[in-house]
């Protein structure tokens, strides 16, 4: 995956200007910055769910991507289990909801505490497949121990995984090269 | 029991201010009371004819009722889907809101055959109150849902089903349980003043032309319950419907 001159952000707002990067086909990278540095909106973009204001990247067209957004965006009316069978299926849901270690999963997001819904989507993320794993901010209110065996478990299954955090030792639990944006003076 | 203890209570308080009324007025030509309303209505009841204009008024008010849902929630879809649309559409919906019913019921009469001005005008009532709830209901949309289910691939069909529809549900039973009391009040105003042979309105007019109060009453009371009942079937029906999440496993 490469970008070139790449600029992102909304028409008269750009976010990142003239980015240009490599990543490996393979493995995991970390993007690192302070909030509000861009980061979502970079992942969004290679998510393609946002166009680039400039420049281009290339080696994702035609890749199926899984998003793991920042906020959980669990269909409030379904149930754990539906939420994830959705976009996998039956079987790949219940693999999934197990490997992400949720118990209850016929509960509905609005039953559910804050790390097991952020694990309902992160086995969402993962049931629905594909060439890319993005995943914003994954560990959000898990604890420790989680945190290792789940990094595990999506290190183990995921091709290629591009990931924003805060804390670089969530990118170290995955195994990410780490990479940091470079920061707008206003942002600094 | 409890519940029904106290809704017991409160139908026989008011039930018995209407019987202190009646005796308080003197006269069964204003306001017959209820014994004398209770003895028509059943009186009236034991009749062919009454279930005969009972069940048309009905079918007309359901005709135009279904009609106004299917409608306004098809206008709202297409408001919400295309800004052009919702633009040419708007002054429609500001003028039948703003237009008195009577002055529809008096236009068309001279339009379409009486047995069938009450199912438009019920429909003209049912529409823009579907319209604009699910219009509304549309634009609210959870927009990080809508770019999830665009994430994820989600087909027409599972976004129609599995993010529209359950997001559109609460406010699509409000506006269609609201607009039912409206479809069957404006339904027998309507018979009222187009006089269909058969129908709950012609003979409410009949009753008062022939200064039969207690039958005025009893049709009145008749409209009340079927109201009240309509009102009910339909809130089973909605809170059957919310029970699945319609979730197919597909």
């Amino acid at each position: 995956m490469r970008a070139i001159d790449l600029t992102v952000g909304f028409p008269g707002k750009p976010v990142l200007e003239h980015l240009n990067f490599e990543w490996p086909e393979h493995g995991a990278v970390a993007v690192m910055a302070p909030s509000g540095a861009g980061k979502t909106t970079l992942l969004r973009t290679v998510a393609g769910l946002l166009p680039p204001l400039a420049g281009k990247i290339e080696g994702v067209d035609g890749k199926k991507t899984a998003f793991l957004f920042q906020e959980d965006r669990l269909l409030p009316w379904l149930s754990a289990r539906k939420n994830v069978a959705l976009v996998g299926g039956p079987d790949a849901a219940e693999t999934w909801l197990q490997a992400m270690e949720i118990e209850d999963m016929d509960a509905l997001p609005g039953k559910m505490s804050g790390g097991m819904r952020r694990r309902a989507a992160l086995a969402r993320a993962l049931a629905f497949g594909g060439d890319i794993l993005i995943l914003d901010e994954p560990f959000k209110g898990l604890d420790q121990g989680l945190r290792e065996r789940i990094a595990e478990r999506i290190r183990d299954h995921a091709p290629f995984t591009l990931m924003a955090v805060h804390d670089p030792e969530e990118a170290r639990l995955m195994g990410a090269e780490i990479w940091t944006l470079p920061i707008k003076e206003d942002i600094k | 029991m409890k519940k029904a203890l106290r809704g017991a209570g409160v139908a026989l308080f008011w039930i018995g201010v209407w019987e202190a009324l009646a005796l308080l007025v003197g006269h069964p030509l204003l306001l017959p009371g209820p014994a004398a309303t209770l003895t028509a209505l059943l009186r009236l009841g034991a009749t062919a004819a009454f279930w005969q204009n009972v069940g048309v008024t009905l079918l007309r008010v359901m005709a135009g009722f279904v009609l106004g849902v299917l409608t306004g929630t098809a206008l709202a879809v297409g408001c919400w889907k295309w800004r052009w649309f919702d633009a040419l559409m708007s002054p429609l919906g500001a003028v039948v809101k703003a237009t008195p019913v009577t002055s529809f019921i008096i236009l068309v009469i001279l339009w379409l055959s009486r047995a069938h001005v009450p199912v438009f005008i019920a429909f003209l009532m049912v529409m823009p109150i579907v319209w604009t709830a699910v219009r509304q209901a549309l634009m609210n949309v959870d927009a990080n849902l809508v770019e999830m289910a665009d994430a994820y691939r989600f087909s027409p069909m599972q976004k129609a089903r599995y993010l529209y529809a359950p997001a559109i549900r609460p406010a699509f039973a409000a506006a269609c349980i609201t607009a039912l009391g409206f479809a069957w009040k404006s339904g027998i105003a309507a018979e009222v003043i187009a006089l269909p042979d058969l129908a709950v309105g012609r003979r409410l007019y009949d009753a008062k032309i022939y200064l039969e109060r207690e039958e005025l009453f009893a049709w009145t009371l008749t409209v009340i319950l079927l109201s009240l009942a309509l009102e009910k079937l339909l809130r089973w029906a909605m809170e059957r419907s919310r029970g699945g999440d319609g979730y197919a496993g597909d």
